[in-house]
């Protein structure tokens, strides 16, 4: 705390010219002020859910591993073995013989929706500011993304190469 | 643009912007590539005939967009990992970002052959 109590003329304090008078003294101490997030005894032992801390760390280690599995599946479909021209029912089928690749899919499909879905979420959270526009737009948001994971691990798990 | 503000209107804010627009582009698409996958589920004929839009010169220029999309969105995120990580990071996201730009211009002019070189067969023939 400091000792120095009257207040300044003018600039810094934002206070004007004015008060050119010391509003306070030794014995008349300004108003303790407590500081911000100080730990009193009303503190509840957990000040906020760590929801919001997990979702920014999942983000990073997110986009650490989806740097690698899609760069990968977009050299693999874009640019390897003439490009998107031999993309087919064949080539899928192909692919998703190895157990490896059904792997390296639902992972890339699990974490790219989840990293997608959250920082949409913050999107929403940033610019839709009436609380009913918000409601639906997350519950919208929170249905394509539940549908479109169960789609396509599904769709992985149940790939028949001899659908006919 | 005004001296003093150190965050609005510069590298950092532009960066931001761009880290967003492509998140976001890239999320639209990964539901409707989603959906197009899952008509292996319905026929083989099917998901050709869907495929085969994926190979015209139009969407040929879509797919170039989206790679685009894709190599800044990772790059850049690389970068905003190392400067919430690295305590040096801070002091040198400007660079950082720079550096990303570069990489990524590299990487794109490489793509240009692979991802585009069949759409410009088509269209200007053989
Ligand atoms: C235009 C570029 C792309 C093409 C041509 C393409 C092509 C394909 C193909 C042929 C498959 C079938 C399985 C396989 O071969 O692995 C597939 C699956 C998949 N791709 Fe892509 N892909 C592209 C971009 C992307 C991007 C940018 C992402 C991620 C953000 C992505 C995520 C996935 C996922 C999650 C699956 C599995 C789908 C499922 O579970 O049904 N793809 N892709
Ligand atoms: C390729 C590797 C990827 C990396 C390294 C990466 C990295 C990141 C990071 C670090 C953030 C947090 C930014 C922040 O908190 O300021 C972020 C945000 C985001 N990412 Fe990714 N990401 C990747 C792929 C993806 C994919 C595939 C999608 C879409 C399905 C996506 C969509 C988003 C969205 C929508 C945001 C929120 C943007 C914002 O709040 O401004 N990202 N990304």
């Amino acid at each position: 705390m400091s000792t120095d109590t009257t207040v300044e003329k003018s600039g810094g304090s934002g206070v004007g010219p004015v008060e050119d008078v010391a509003l306070y003294d030794v014995d008349h101490p300004a108003p303790l002020i407590e500081a911000p997030r100080k730990r009193t005894s009303k503190t509840p032992r957990a000040t906020r859910g760590n929801f919001e801390m997990a979702a920014w760390l999942f983000m990073r280690l997110s986009g650490v591993v989806l740097v690698v599995l899609v760069i990968t599946h977009l050299l693999i479909q874009l640019v390897l073995d003439g490009g998107v021209s031999k993309i087919g029912f064949a080539f899928v089928a192909g692919r998703w013989a190895s157990p490896f690749w059904q792997v390296w899919d639902l992972l890339m499909l699990w974490l790219a929706m989840l990293h997608g879905a959250n920082g949409l979420r913050t999107v929403i959270n940033d610019y839709a500011e009436r609380p009913n526009t918000r409601l639906w737009l997350k519950g919208l948001l929170y249905t394509a993304t539940v549908f479109t994971i169960l789609l396509g691990t599904l769709v992985i798990f149940t790939f028949d190469p001899n659908i006919r | 643009m005004p001296a003093g503000t150190l965050y609005r209107g510069r590298e950092g804010m532009w960066s931001w912007v761009a880290h967003r627009v492509t998140g976001v582009l890239i999320f639209f698409f990964l539901f409707v590539h989603v959906l197009d996958t899952a008509l292996v589920r319905v026929s083989p004929e099917a998901y050709d005939d869907v495929v085969a839009t994926y190979k015209t010169p139009l969407v040929a220029l879509l797919e170039y967009g989206l790679v685009a999309a894709i190599l800044f969105h990772a790059l850049n995120g690389l970068r905003v990992i190392a400067v919430d990580f690295w305590s040096k990071g801070p002091r040198y996201q400007k660079q950082m970002l720079w550096t990303v730009v570069g990489i990524w211009v590299v990487l794109m002019v490489g793509a240009l052959y692979p991802v585009l070189g069949h759409a410009v067969r088509e269209v200007f023939g053989s």
